[in-house]
């Protein structure tokens, strides 16, 4: 058993996708530079405005009531790609018949889809989840399939015994493609015009010719036509295995300029491509949002998201994007989007009971995001120290306490039995005035509530490192203890750090024991 | 025992009871309590008497609770601080709730909660440092035990002068000479960031220890946080796993929160840092810090009536332990 999913007028139905507000609208498609561009599509409501595919653009204007578009040749890649994902979603053996249809071997599919018409019925909802009108067929044999659904609009079941009799009142342009080029169109035309001459313009009738006096005539052709138009032509599907690309875009007709409507244009995006990533069973880690902008010319903006864990969540996604927005706005207005997600493998967590609380992936990013517009993008995260003895030698990284560990928890450092002493670091440090007595710090002037005589000290301890580099250090530490100043009674010590820069004779304070 | 008047408000339907013993009549010092049977049955009349004066359902006395029969609401789960002093002390710092720790300087705050921290990544929980002054020492942290792969770090702030924390020259810059009037504005602008992002934080949800690092602010601009705000923090924990830790000089919170840390640097000699030279010598290279004694009072509980009690334990330098 074989499903076909064609979709009729093709290049109409790739811009309602993005644009389904047009749909009520008398739509025509041209293609071509100007001043030489013709009409190549039209749907049904410009037909009876007069609109015919070879007219000229100058010509379909003078209708008011029509609304033009140029043809995009990356809004049928993206509707050819959703074509493909449905059908995937129902069969792994899909050929990529044409970029309007795709042909799906069923054998085996029954036990688990149901019957015939119920998995047409479900393609049929599919496909038009994806913003798409499709004719759905399913016959004995791809060829049947393909005819039934270039020929009957919805959807079709014909039996195996009914093929002949289902497929005979239909006309025979529907054994040719739509959108044949070069010499096959040529040939195509001559084939039909030859059977037009004989009268021949039913499949029934082209059924019942002999076939000896047909192969005199158009050879091995008309045979091969008289078996399609019979339903008995057989062959097998030439699988393609498509790449995983999801790309979405739109171009506009009127540049954006506000952040508002280009978040509605995203979130129609980000729909259609999660959809096509749930259909695949695919979520995705990384986002990368390409905004065409007016001015300079041909000039693009790109942003990329980088997510800790794979999503799906269309919403997420646009929160995100708009954060980045704001605080990275392109500058111009925008004339073109184009959004990409790189598939990734669905996260799966085996929760439990006892486990320790941890915060939900998707909101958590959305938090972090909201604090980095904040403190700054590079002031929110997890540390990771790096491997040096400079003091500040750590850098931040992203917080990501889902991804398994770099050290293993059984390299962790054992609970002490004492609690740590710990330093609290002044960034910067802060300057100070220190009077030395045979080498070593007696007066300290620093803050208000650091000022005063040292009335213990110990170092000093000298570090240096990174001497092969522009930035090197050398340093002179001391631990110092100072009356605490901000108590009233300044009956208790404050300790400090207290740092000496060789490189250049200055004192700093740079934290405090606590 | 002074006649009362019984009062009840029409637009909230409770009831008042006012003493009403005669102008220049002299108060009693020590007022006689009358005894329970008597007091039940004078509420009772009053009851029936406020019904009867003004048209409201009838409150039936059977239906007024005992306050021996309310529910008490639970004890919250406390958690383990990382230091056994600590929680032989206090049981922990409780789930749920706001805890202060308060001290001056060099009185032991950082160590605290870096142990808290540490134990609370030991445990496998997320946890958040919003660091009003960015004056948290990762090294510090690493030494403590704290998993920094578990550790959300906010650091609060005009703006970093570096984006990348990789070693650069340690020529530091001058210390810039601000005004009263731009330091105040900058302490105000990192006390919104903290205030916001731990808003944030709350609503995320799922961590399983925050800590608010106000110790460097000066108290007089950690008082401006409005009690509304900590009343707000403590909802947003309250029947949740997260413990949240507010560091300061002075408490701030007032009523919000559920304990109160006083952390003390010591005045006795003790409070000298120990040295590790058993000649000791005076010069200043022959010394080592190895660490400080640090006193613990639990200045307020509000989870359990105990009387004030305080707890000493010492710490140790990373180089000391070693």
């Amino acid at each position: 058993m074989f499903a076909c999913i064609y979709i009729p007028n093709f290049p109409v139905a790739a811009v309602l996708r993005v644009e389904p507000e047009l749909r009520p609208r008398a739509i025509a498609i041209f293609e071509g530079s100007p001043p030489l561009e013709k009409i190549c599509a039209v749907n049904e409501k410009s037909g009876r405005f007069g609109i015919a595919p070879g007219m000229t653009k100058a010509q379909a204007e003078l209708c008011p009531e029509i609304v033009l578009r140029s043809g995009s040749a990356l809004q049928e890649s993206s509707a050819h790609a959703a074509l493909l994902d449905s059908a995937q979603s129902f069969s792994p053996c899909v050929e990529d018949t044409a970029c309007d249809t795709a042909l799906l071997d069923l054998a085996g599919m029954e036990s688990l889809l149901g019957s015939a018409s119920e998995i047409s019925r479900a393609i049929a909802h599919r496909i038009s989840a994806f913003g798409l009108d499709a004719n759905v067929a399913i016959a004995a044999n791809p060829d049947a399939a393909l005819i039934a659904a270039r020929g009957f609009p919805g959807v079709t079941v014909i039996l195996p015994h009914e093929t002949a009799d289902r497929l005979g009142p239909l006309p025979i342009a529907v054994l040719f493609a739509d959108r044949l080029e070069g010499e096959e169109r040529r040939a195509a035309d001559q084939t039909l015009a030859t059977l037009d001459r004989w009268g021949i313009r039913r499949l029934s009738a082209l059924a019942a010719l002999p076939q000896i006096a047909l192969s005199e005539r158009l050879g091995q052709e008309g045979l091969h036509l008289q078996r399609l138009a019979l339903g008995s032509a057989s062959r097998t599907l030439v699988p393609v295995e498509e790449p995983l690309i999801f790309e979405e875009a739109i171009e506009l007709e009127d540049p954006v300029m506000l952040l508002e409507p280009l978040a509605f244009l995203l979130n129609r995006l980000l729909e259609q491509l999660c959809a096509r990533l749930a259909a695949r069973a695919r979520s995705t880690q990384e986002l990368r949002l390409t905004l065409g902008l007016e001015l300079p010319q041909q000039s693009k903006f790109i942003r990329t998201l980088r997510l800790p864990l794979p999503m799906l969540d269309a919403r997420t996604f646009l929160k995100l994007l708009q954060l980045d927005l704001n605080a990275h706005p392109p500058g111009a207005p925008i004339v073109k989007i184009h959004l990409a997600a790189e598939p990734a493998r669905m996260r799966s967590a085996q929760g439990g009971l006892f486990l320790p609380p941890s915060p939900e992936p998707e909101k958590l990013e959305l938090t972090l995001a909201r604090i980095a517009g904040m403190v700054g993008e590079h002031k929110v995260g997890a540390i990771e120290l790096l491997d040096t003895h400079h003091p500040e030698g750590f850098r931040m990284d992203r917080f990501a306490p889902g991804l398994p560990l770099k050290k293993p928890a059984t390299e962790m450092s054992p609970p002490r039995e004492n609690a740590v002493t710990a330093l609290r670091r002044f960034r910067p440090p802060l300057h100070a005035e220190v009077t030395l007595e045979n080498g070593q710090p007696v007066h300290l002037a620093c803050r208000k509530e650091m000022r005063g005589d040292v009335l213990w000290r110990a170092g000093p301890w000298r570090f240096s490192g990174d001497w092969w580099e522009h930035d090197a250090w050398s340093r002179d530490e001391w631990d110092v203890a100072l009356q605490n100043h901000a108590l009233h009674n300044g009956e208790s010590l404050a300790l400090y750090r207290l740092v000496r820069d060789l490189l250049n004779g200055a004192w700093f304070v740079e934290g405090t024991y606590d | 025992m002074s006649s009362a008047v019984v009062s009840t408000s029409a637009a909230s339907s409770r009831l008042f009871v006012f003493d009403d013993a005669p102008v220049g009549a002299p108060v009693h010092n020590a007022p006689v309590e009358p005894a329970p049977a008597e007091k039940m049955r004078f509420l009772q009349s009053a009851l029936a008497h406020s019904q009867s004066s003004i048209s409201q359902p009838r409150i039936s006395p059977a239906s007024v609770t005992p306050a021996s029969r309310l529910a008490i609401r639970p004890a919250p789960e406390m958690a383990s601080s990382g230091i056994p002093a600590l929680d032989a002390l206090t049981g922990g710092l409780p789930r749920g709730c706001l805890t202060e720790i308060c001290g001056p300087v060099s009185s032991g705050r950082t160590t605290v909660f870096l142990a808290a921290l540490a134990a609370a990544t030991r445990r496998g929980e997320c946890c958040v440092l919003v660091d009003a002054s960015d004056a948290l020492d990762p090294r510090s942290a690493a030494d403590a035990g704290v998993d920094l792969h578990r550790l959300l770090w906010v650091r609060c702030g005009e703006g970093s002068p570096r984006k990348n924390n990789s070693p650069q020259s340690h020529r530091v810059t001058e210390q810039k000479k601000t005004t009263q009037g731009n330091a105040s504005r900058a302490s105000e602008h990192r006390l919104e960031q903290v205030l916001r992002a731990t808003d944030l934080l709350l609503e995320s949800g799922g961590f399983g220890l925050i800590v608010l690092d106000l110790a460097h602010l000066p108290p007089q601009d950690a008082r401006r946080v409005p009690l509304t705000t900590w009343f707000r923090f403590r909802r947003a924990i309250e029947h949740t796993p997260t413990v949240l830790l507010a560091i300061e000089q002075q408490p701030i919170a007032g009523s919000c929160s559920s304990l109160q840390l006083q952390l003390g640097a010591q005045v006795s000699e003790q409070a000298m840092p120990r040295e590790s030279s058993s000649r000791r010598e005076t010069a200043a290279h022959a010394r080592l810090l190895t660490g400080l004694q640090i006193t613990v009072e639990l200045a307020c509980s509000r989870l359990e009536r105990k009387p004030a009690r305080s707890a000493t334990f010492p710490t140790q330098t990373a180089w000391a332990a070693g």
